[in-house]
């Protein structure tokens, strides 16, 4: 290939692969994968500087469907991988995606580590209320009076706040988004790729099958009647005050990422045997 | 412990061998704990039998080290009259006493403490002079202190001359040869960065901490990092993380730590990613002893993973081959594109011990990797080894996905029985058709007795054989380093002839005994001797066995 052709933008299109996503019809997923592949081409990236992890669950898949480096690794786990990545490769875009099963109640603990240790990663969250791959379980965001077979009668217990739980845990970029204003995402996403340090992106996607009330949605959301804060405690009062569907960046910061430096070796491997010289 | 270190690198000086091994009781920072030395003029890889000297400071909570403790009527145990009698679990076996009032000589002494009055007591009894000592403590003592802890030290050589002789250590070691003072941690943290290993993460956890610790420091000078992670399950997936970028990477941990790495071992099977999980045995299982040694994780390491996982499993058999065996299971795993497990334990890791510089061996991380556009590239393509050229991101034209369902060659995840017999056929493959050399065991002696063991219990068996020999009696050993994959054609060829095989492991099960029975076939009459952590199998034991089936 030559270099003309390899430096010309890549777009929108390009970024998608020919892989048949395994997502029902209607899927709000679909989208998020449209916003994502826009915004890698309104960022002017190349497929194989960009790397996209995820976890387990429907939205997990979407690695696949992009024409990036991928990685479709194990329940929960997708910050951990996407940390070793990004700070083994800081040259790379790294992305993290997953659902909110995977991010919030396995994976919660490398949630709250991932937002304090603000390693340049954005994450995206496609959050559905459900476990949709194992047929419709409550997740931590499920309503507590939601009805399902394993839950009879709802699970009782309080809704997961992940936006609060990011500022609290210290996630330097936190927005919120719908999969039905696919542009919008893009703007969003492109923002949090651009944003140094951790970014997170909560992304409401209807889950059609199991959650059809989540149609209505569309007729929910919001834009954010305020500007982004780089304030705290201001962002604070505004999430946990708002109603979850008020869409747009909440929060943005500053913070330094976590980048140890990778610089060159200074010495010879042999040098290190003075420790152990007699 | 510092009296300790102190006399082992004061040993170390002088041209001796010797080793420290740490055993120390539940608590965080003092309380009681016991240096366990040994010193020869050759070089040594295990405690003996007995100890000729037990010199206590005082006797607190003694009985907990009472059973790692052998002491006989040949042996000298020192007290400190004001602190009571001797203890009765030593005294029983009638050793000669004596008493040297530590605290008391320590308090005349300002500014020094008793410890030092019994580094200078010890090191009297084994042979060094006081020279030898003084200037080990002048490299890390200054001003007052250093002074203080002069004259303890020449208070305690002075104090010696009272006591009753001990067997002193005679000639001198090889001189010229270079030689180390290190760790097995230490080791296996110079062996993987010889390796190419370049991103570690970890969790902190004993006994494996110290190799980490070690390694953080050292990664910086060598443009790598050390990342300390939430917990056992990020930080293997984090070096799964750091190798999909192209970085070579390790993790280290015991046991509790491999249980919960269990998952993402199989992820890095499934998805052809390789790493490097160093596991430092402690007693198990659950939290299990913390602090002292067992050879309790052979099921976990060369089975622990669901569905069939083929992963290699190597385990050094000496402090000093925590380096080779850690560097090797880098080139191993890099060079297959697999996870590799070092199968270490607290024995081999937290033993000080002088050692002969090892040869410098040359394996280090090459993986295959796919070139930029290859044409029609498939990440998981069945080729005739097994090995599929990785593509690392950044390199265009072949970007995929790494997949830990089963999957096509292509990556693209697959419910086919055809995708994943086919897969399943090329991990298997890949690792028989390696070639391992002679690396995969230690083979030692002959006869028509063979002892078959591995790890840290090599080192009692083969001083066990060598006195055999020196009694006219020959035996083979096989200590086997490769675990995993298994080698059962060189096993058979390494025990051509015998006729009994003793196999020897430091567990309650048997675990490695039932390893062989499985996949390997072993000649004549088996027996297993074996024993749970954290006692160590003493080269006596294993002697008493083969020299009585010599009779038999």
């Amino acid at each position: 290939m030559s270099t003309a052709i390899a430096s010309a933008p890549v777009t929108a299109q390009a970024f998608k692969s020919d892989t048949k996503p395994i997502w029902c019809p209607g899927c709000g997923d679909y989208s998020v994968l449209s916003s994502m592949t826009k915004a890698f081409a309104m960022l002017g990236l190349r497929p194989e500087n960009v790397a996209v992890v995820s976890g387990i669950g429907c939205s997990s898949r979407i690695p696949a469907y992009t024409t990036c480096y991928g990685f479709h690794g194990v329940h929960g786990r997708a910050l951990a991988t996407a940390t070793g990545l990004k700070i083994a490769r800081p040259d790379l875009t790294v992305l993290v995606a997953g659902g909110d099963g995977d991010g919030y109640s396995i994976g919660g603990n490398h949630f709250l580590h991932a937002c304090r240790r603000n390693v340049d990663l954005t994450y995206l969250v496609m959050d559905n209320h459900v476990y949709g791959m194992t047929k419709g379980q409550p997740s931590p965001t499920t309503e507590s009076d939601w009805d399902s077979k394993l839950s009879p009668g709802g699970t009782g217990l309080r809704t997961f706040h992940p936006l609060v739980i990011a500022l609290a845990a210290g996630a330097n970029f936190i927005a919120r988004a719908f999969s039905g204003d696919p542009n919008g995402t893009a703007e969003i996403l492109a923002d949090a790729i651009r944003t140094p340090g951790f970014s997170f992106v909560e992304i409401l996607s209807p889950c059609v099958t199991f959650r059809p009330e989540q149609r209505e949605w569309k007729q929910q959301v919001r834009p954010a009647p305020v500007a982004t804060t780089d304030d705290p405690a201001r962002a604070a009062r505004r999430i946990i005050t708002d109603d979850g569907f008020n869409i747009g960046v909440l929060y943005k910061s500053s913070r330094k990422p976590y980048q140890p430096s990778l610089g060159k070796a200074t010495k010879r491997l042999t040098d290190l045997e003075a420790d152990f010289a007699i | 412990m510092t009296a300790g270190n102190i006399l082992l690198e004061a040993a170390a000086q002088a041209g001796w061998y010797g080793l420290m091994v740490r055993s120390s009781g539940p608590q965080i920072r003092g309380g009681e704990a016991a240096a366990l030395m040994r010193f020869a003029s050759h070089p040594i890889e295990c405690l003996d039998d007995r100890f000729d000297a037990l010199i206590g400071i005082d006797w607190q909570n003694i009985h907990r080290f009472a059973d790692e403790i052998p002491i006989d009527a040949s042996s000298v145990v020192i007290g400190d009259p004001d602190q009571g009698n001797l203890p009765e679990i030593f005294v029983k076996h009638g050793p000669v006493q004596a008493g040297v009032p530590f605290k008391q000589m320590a308090k005349a002494i300002p500014g020094s403490w008793p410890n030092m009055i019994m580094l200078g007591v010890a090191a009297a009894l084994v042979g060094l002079t006081a020279e030898a000592v003084k200037s080990v403590v002048r490299k890390s003592h200054t001003g007052k202190a250093l002074a203080a802890t002069l004259a303890a030290v020449e208070a305690g050589f002075a104090a010696a001359r009272t006591l009753p002789a001990t067997p002193r250590v005679l000639g001198l070691g090889r001189g010229e040869a270079p030689r180390w003072l290190i760790t097995g941690n230490e080791a296996a943290g110079y062996g993987a960065l010889r390796g190419g290993v370049r991103f570690v993460a970890a969790y902190p956890i004993t006994p494996a901490t110290e190799m980490l610790e070690w390694l953080a420091p050292a990664l910086s000078e060598f443009g790598g990092a050390l990342v300390q992670a939430e917990d056992e399950l990020a930080s293997i997936n984090m070096i799964v993380g750091a190798s999909f970028g192209g970085v070579p990477a390790l993790t280290a941990t015991s046991g509790p730590g491999l249980a919960l790495m269990t998952e993402a071992l199989g992820l890095a099977v499934a998805a052809e990613v390789p790493i490097v999980v160093v596991d430092v045995m402690r007693g198990g299982p659950s939290t299990g002893i913390p602090a002292k040694s067992e050879q309790g994780d052979v099921n976990i390491a060369v089975s622990g993973l669901h569905g069939d996982a083929p992963r290699v499993v190597v385990a050094p058999n000496s402090v000093v081959d925590c380096l080779t065996a850690t560097q090797w299971a880098v080139h191993l795993a890099e060079a297959m594109q697999v996870p590799a497990i070092v199968l270490s334990d607290q024995f081999l890791g937290q033993t000080r011990a002088v050692v002969d510089r090892p040869a410098d061996v040359s394996s280090i991380a090459e993986r295959e990797t796919a070139t930029a556009h290859a044409d029609g590239y498939k990440r998981y393509a069945i080729t005739e080894s097994g090995i599929s050229p990785m593509a690392i991101p950044g390199t265009p034209g072949v970007p995929y996905t790494a997949e830990g369902l089963v999957h096509n060659e292509r990556g693209v995840p697959s419910s086919q029985s055809r995708d994943h017999a086919l897969q399943l056929d090329k991990r298997e493959r890949k690792l028989r058709l390696h070639d391992y050399g002679e690396r995969w065991a230690e083979i030692e002696g002959e006869g028509d007795i063979a002892v078959v063991t591995f790890g840290s219990c090599t080192g009692p068996v083969r001083e066990a054989l060598a006195r055999a020999e020196e009694n006219g009696v020959k035996a083979r050993m096989v200590s086997i380093r490769l675990l995993s994959p298994v080698q059962p054609e060189r096993l058979a060829k390494a025990l051509e002839g015998v006729k009994r095989v003793l196999v020897v492991e430091q567990n309650y099960s048997g675990q490695f005994h039932r390893y062989l029975r499985a996949d390997y076939e072993l000649p004549g009459i088996v027996r297993s001797l074996r024993r749970p952590g954290p006692l160590p199998i003493r080269p006596d034991e294993i002697y008493r066995e083969v020299i009585e089936w010599s009779r038999a």
